[in-house]
């Protein structure tokens, strides 16, 4: 261990003056102990080293700390709703299978039980289910438009993503409110 | 010290030119002294404006301390204008144990990126934030292994950089001759050939923070579409080949966070989009 250090030491005055290397080396390298010790390490154990360094290294924070933005907001929202809208076709669909069991949930049974809910609920209701469907059909143009090529700037992004914005808005109460 | 040398240099800057415009040209000399000549200003007290920066901490020599935030006030007044001059400024004299890599101090080397205020950019091109009331939060770049404070493990960048064989693959060179390109040919290679690798776009994309072990990742696949943009390149065929994966290049869902935030004003949404359509269309 002293000896890494000692030759380690002579090493770095090589640069200095090589006559006073020869002569002066041993007390030279008492003279230059320094604060932080350096230690030679081979190849091999450098990389074991680094491998277990690496396996405590924590991850960088990235989706609380990144700034809101359109583009990636607007992406999320098209995830959810389109997850939320196939969970919801799919859910239903296949509880529209188990009808001759239940017969709750038959058609005539649906209908008649919606009708004599409270216009508020419906209204509301209507928005919910309206607001996810009309953005997500809209951003999937959106997309189709980046597809074929077009508004691949960050002017179309913002552009398009805002006129989907409106449209969805627009749509949903028009489709809840008016339909 | 250091504030007395820069207001006697700028006195001797304000004598100098008022000696050239009364044209006494003569009179200068390589000795001259401002305050032999005029009477030196009342010392004015630097104006104090603090500015506090919290500022993402980990140290991989205590590994099972929990990163965190830590503080620093920086008085702007004697700080300069770039949140790399703050951070310079506080390794310098508040915490010499702040890590973080700079070389260029100017926006073409690309190593201080890091994430300022939430958004992805190199510390050396982005102002200081002057409200002193609102902290300015620095953290290093999304969704990396730390190495240490604000510096990224860049090994997986640079590997898939690597991957997608950033160099110009031809047979048939012309020989005893330039090899010639169009302008438009050219043309095409403009807001491509500046990317600097400082990964800023990569790290700002959702898709690449989940998938970055096999999606390419914005940086990559620019430099990818570089070279199949190029006319002087003979294998675009073969790479559009090694994109035909699910994840490589398709995990790309048009987010266009790496537009939004390159610091060089590229658009790597544009490459990857590009490299699609000519999947799709065998361009």
């Amino acid at each position: 261990m002293l000896a890494t250090v000692t030759s380690r030491n002579l090493f770095r005055v090589a640069g200095a003056s090589p006559a006073f290397r020869s002569s002066a080396a041993p007390l030279f390298t008492q003279v230059q102990r320094r604060f932080i010790q350096t230690e030679h390490l081979t190849t091999k154990d450098n990389l074991v080293l680094l491998n277990e360094q690496r396996l405590r290294r924590p991850n960088s924070p990235h989706l609380t700390i990144y700034q809101p933005q359109l583009t990636w907001y607007l992406s999320g929202l098209n995830r959810i709703t389109g997850s939320a809208l196939s969970g919801l076709l799919y859910v239903s669909a296949m509880a529209y299978l188990l009808h001759p069991v239940f017969p709750v949930i038959d058609s005539a049974h649906v209908i008649s039980a919606i009708h004599d809910l409270p216009v508020w609920l419906k209204t509301s209701g209507k928005f919910i289910i309206s607001l996810p469907f009309f953005f997500h059909s809209f951003n999937g143009i959106r997309h189709l438009t980046w597809d074929m090529g077009k508004a691949l700037s960050l002017k179309g992004v913002y552009s398009t993503g805002y006129a989907v914005l409106g449209a969805t808005l627009v749509s949903s109460v028009a489709a809840a409110f008016f339909l | 010290m250091f504030a007395s040398r820069t207001a006697t240099s700028r006195l001797l800057a304000s004598s100098s030119t008022k000696i050239a415009s009364t044209s006494q040209l003569a009179q200068r000399a390589f000795s001259v002294s401002a305050t032999q000549q005029h009477a030196a200003p009342a010392p004015v007290p630097p104006k104090q404006a603090l500015k506090e920066f919290k500022i993402y901490r980990w140290n991989p020599d205590q590994p099972s301390e929990k990163p965190q935030l830590q503080s620093y006030k920086v008085n702007l007044a004697e700080c300069g204008p770039m949140v790399l001059d703050a951070l310079i400024k506080i390794k310098n004299d508040l915490d010499p144990t702040l890590t973080f890599r700079r070389s260029c101090r100017e926006g073409i080397c690309g190593s201080c990126a890091m994430n300022i205020d939430g958004v992805n950019t190199l510390a050396c091109l982005s102002r200081i934030d002057r409200s002193e009331t609102k902290p300015q939060k620095i953290y290093p770049l999304p969704h990396m292994y730390i190495v240490k404070d604000l510096v990224p493990d860049l090994t997986q960048f640079y590997k898939q950089y690597k991957s997608i064989e950033p160099f110009l693959k031809n047979d048939n060179v012309p020989e005893g001759r330039e090899h010639l390109q169009s302008v438009a040919e050219r043309k095409k290679l403009d807001g491509m050939y500046e990317c600097i690798l400082c990964a800023c776009c990569s790290t700002s994309c959702p898709s690449y923070w989940w998938n970055q072990d096999e999606y390419l990742g914005p940086a990559a696949l620019m430099a990818a579409y570089r070279w199949m943009a190029d006319s002087r390149d003979s294998y675009g065929a073969e790479r559009k080949e090694k994109m035909q994966n699910s994840l490589s290049l398709y995990r790309c869902h048009t987010i266009f966070n790496c537009s939004r935030t390159c610091p060089k004003g590229l658009n790597p949404a544009k490459a990857i989009a590009q490299i699609k359509l000519e999947l799709a269309t065998g361009a």
